[in-house]
């Protein structure tokens, strides 16, 4: 039985994760207008597969961060921190009321995630294009100790124009690491506008698939697709294998939905009135 | 009998030293042949990782390795660690994953391959780093010595290694006395302290020789630790001659020079004479041919040591 047809003994159900997204939404927008600052953009293109990941898939103890034979979750667009922290939040690596803090002085909660900083954050980023790279040696780090434990990675599709992401995806390929598992949030949009007007990213499926990953293309807002696409990820046992998620920047918000203003940007008071009475 | 040998076989030899440790694991960027981290993959193929001509990417691959309990050894010329600089800036120095990190080929020493191969600045731009140790030393034997010490160190660091062949300088004794961070005194003498790492520790004790037979004594230290620098030998040995100079294969700025200098200016103010590479590019020659055009060679650090001395108060 499909986990996404009628929820596995013990998993949510689609309901459920629907709205502990749509509360994390709701905990991404309050945080970057609190903080005056942050990247709502982003997180809120990908909060669905952190949701589906976190609450259904990732083996890891909220309670022991450090776990070493936990399975790793790397956010390589680090910028889609509020989005990490709502869901790290929800999943009790700390409290929620931490999100307050968020980009304040001494707040476990950096303006990029940061594993020095944050409980259950497994990578510091914050610069684009190395996260793949960290998770292909925690996935050698696996296989050198025999364990199972598998190494999810979500990029960014402008992150994609990054060469050191061509190098990593060479390298998953060489060593045939069928324990690293990749999401790309294709949201489409970069900081300073649309993907396709700074550097078009042409056939996104086909490049993954020409340097020899398995690839499926899904719809990153669709809560039974995207528990599909994790088990079809953990179907792969020949190599490493993406997802390429069409997600929406912003998803959920009318004002900020495809819009490149909102890659990194507040929203006012009014704004936030008005996004909260959507989020409901 | 002066034994010629090259600092980068002291890595290879360390790496197998290491190898009953089987958390320590080895990452090669096609350039294993060179910086002689060949000899561990011959022996342990399974823990020896090639990441081929990608040097960004092998960075993030060490720390993964590191964050997972592994004690990686990375290499690749001095130069192409450069190329990866901000991955080993903000994957491996900031969330201090202990990678240790040799950049071999280092220095105009480096000879006919000319400039592009020549990293001269590669000890100034990792010295910029918190959590970092750098290092460069002088011979094969200390060089294993000290590659064997990082093993047990809890932070990342960077280590040159040099290509071509010198005078050996340390021998069993001295390389068992060696620790990180700490100056080794090679010779004693109290007109002038040179301070030398790497190739030019060699042309340093030439130097002293030479000074010794005009009347002038000299200290000569193996500054094979660039950061955390021996900030108490230094200010000793300032207090105690009276005058320093530095010498490496590297820029004058911000190396082994720089270091000295700056913490000369804030704690006890001396005359201070650089030997280095004088803010220029080099060019293929001989190695030694090369340390004579660009001011390296004992010569020079003989004429440092006099305009030093001269400068005392």
């Amino acid at each position: 039985m499909s986990m996404a047809a009628g929820g596995a003994e013990g998993q949510p159900q689609v309901a459920q994760l629907e709205s502990i997204a749509l509360a994390c939404r709701r905990a991404i927008v309050n945080m970057v207008h609190k903080a005056g600052a942050g990247h709502p953009g982003g997180s809120l293109s990908a909060i669905d597969m952190l949701v589906a990941l976190y609450c259904t898939r990732l083996r890891i103890r909220p309670h022991e961060p450090d776990w070493p034979d936990r399975d790793r979750f790397i956010m390589s667009k680090g910028h889609a921190s509020p989005g990490m922290y709502s869901i790290l939040a929800h999943s009790g690596f700390f409290d929620a009321v931490e999100l307050d803090s968020f980009r304040k002085l001494g707040s476990i909660c950096q303006g990029h995630v940061d594993s020095g900083w944050t409980p259950g954050v497994d990578f510091s980023a914050g610069s684009l294009g190395m996260g793949l790279s960290f998770g292909i040696g925690c996935a050698l780090g696996a296989r050198l100790d025999a364990s199972k434990r598998t190494v999810f990675v979500m990029l960014g599709d402008g992150e994609l124009q990054e060469g050191q992401i061509w190098e990593a995806a060479m390298a998953a390929v060489h060593h045939e690491l069928n324990n690293v598992k990749v999401f790309v949030d294709r949201n489409r949009i970069q900081n300073d506008d649309f993907v396709d007007n700074q550097m078009r990213m042409f056939d996104v499926p086909a490049k993954w698939a020409a340097f020899g990953w398995a690839v499926r293309e899904i719809d990153g807002h669709d809560m039974v697709e995207v528990l599909d696409s994790i088990q079809w990820l953990d179907s792969i046992d020949t190599g490493p294998a993406v997802v390429i998620a069409n997600t929406v920047k912003g998803k959920g918000v009318s004002f900020m939905e495809d819009n490149p203003s909102f890659h990194g940007a507040a929203p006012s008071d009014d704004q936030l009135k008005q996004a909260m009475e959507e989020l409901q | 009998m002066t034994t010629m040998v090259a600092s980068r076989d002291g890595y290879g030899d360390a790496l197998l030293q290491l190898a009953d440790d089987e958390r320590v694991v080895v990452l090669e960027a096609d350039l294993g042949k060179s910086t002689k981290s060949c000899r561990f993959r011959e022996m342990y193929p399974e823990r020896t990782f090639s990441l081929g001509i990608s040097e960004q990417n092998m960075m993030l691959v060490a720390a993964g390795l590191a964050s997972s309990g592994y004690k990686p050894f990375a290499s690749t010329f001095a130069i192409f660690t450069e190329r990866g600089f901000e991955q080993v800036r903000n994957g491996i120095a900031r969330p201090k994953h202990a990678v240790h990190l040799c950049g071999s080929h280092g220095g105009l020493h480096t000879g006919t391959d000319g400039s592009s191969a020549q990293s001269i600045e590669d000890l100034a731009i990792y010295r910029t780093l918190p959590n970092m140790t750098v290092m460069h030393p002088c011979d094969d034997i200390s060089t294993e010595r000290l590659t064997v010490l990082l093993a047990s160190s809890s932070g990342p660091s960077y280590m040159r290694t040099a290509r071509n062949k010198r005078p050996r300088i340390h021998d069993e004794e001295s390389v068992a006395a060696l620790r990180i961070g700490k100056g080794h005194v090679l010779r004693e003498g109290s007109d002038v302290a040179l301070l030398a790492c790497g190739v030019l520790v060699g042309e340093a004790m030439t130097a002293a020789d030479a000074l010794s037979t005009d009347g002038i004594e000299v200290t000569v230290v193996d500054m094979h630790t660039i950061k955390p620098l021996d900030s108490a030998l230094v200010q000793k040995l300032a207090t105690d001659c009276g005058a320093l100079v530095t010498a490496e294969d590297h820029s004058m700025i911000g190396g082994l020079g720089g270091a000295v200098a700056e913490l000369l200016a804030a704690n006890c103010p001396v005359p201070l004479e650089r030997v280095g590479v004088n803010d220029t590019f080099g060019e293929s020659g001989d190695g030694d041919e090369l340390l004579d055009k660009y001011g390296l060679s004992s010569e020079h650090i003989i004429s440092a040591a006099r305009r030093a001395i001269a400068r005392k108060a």
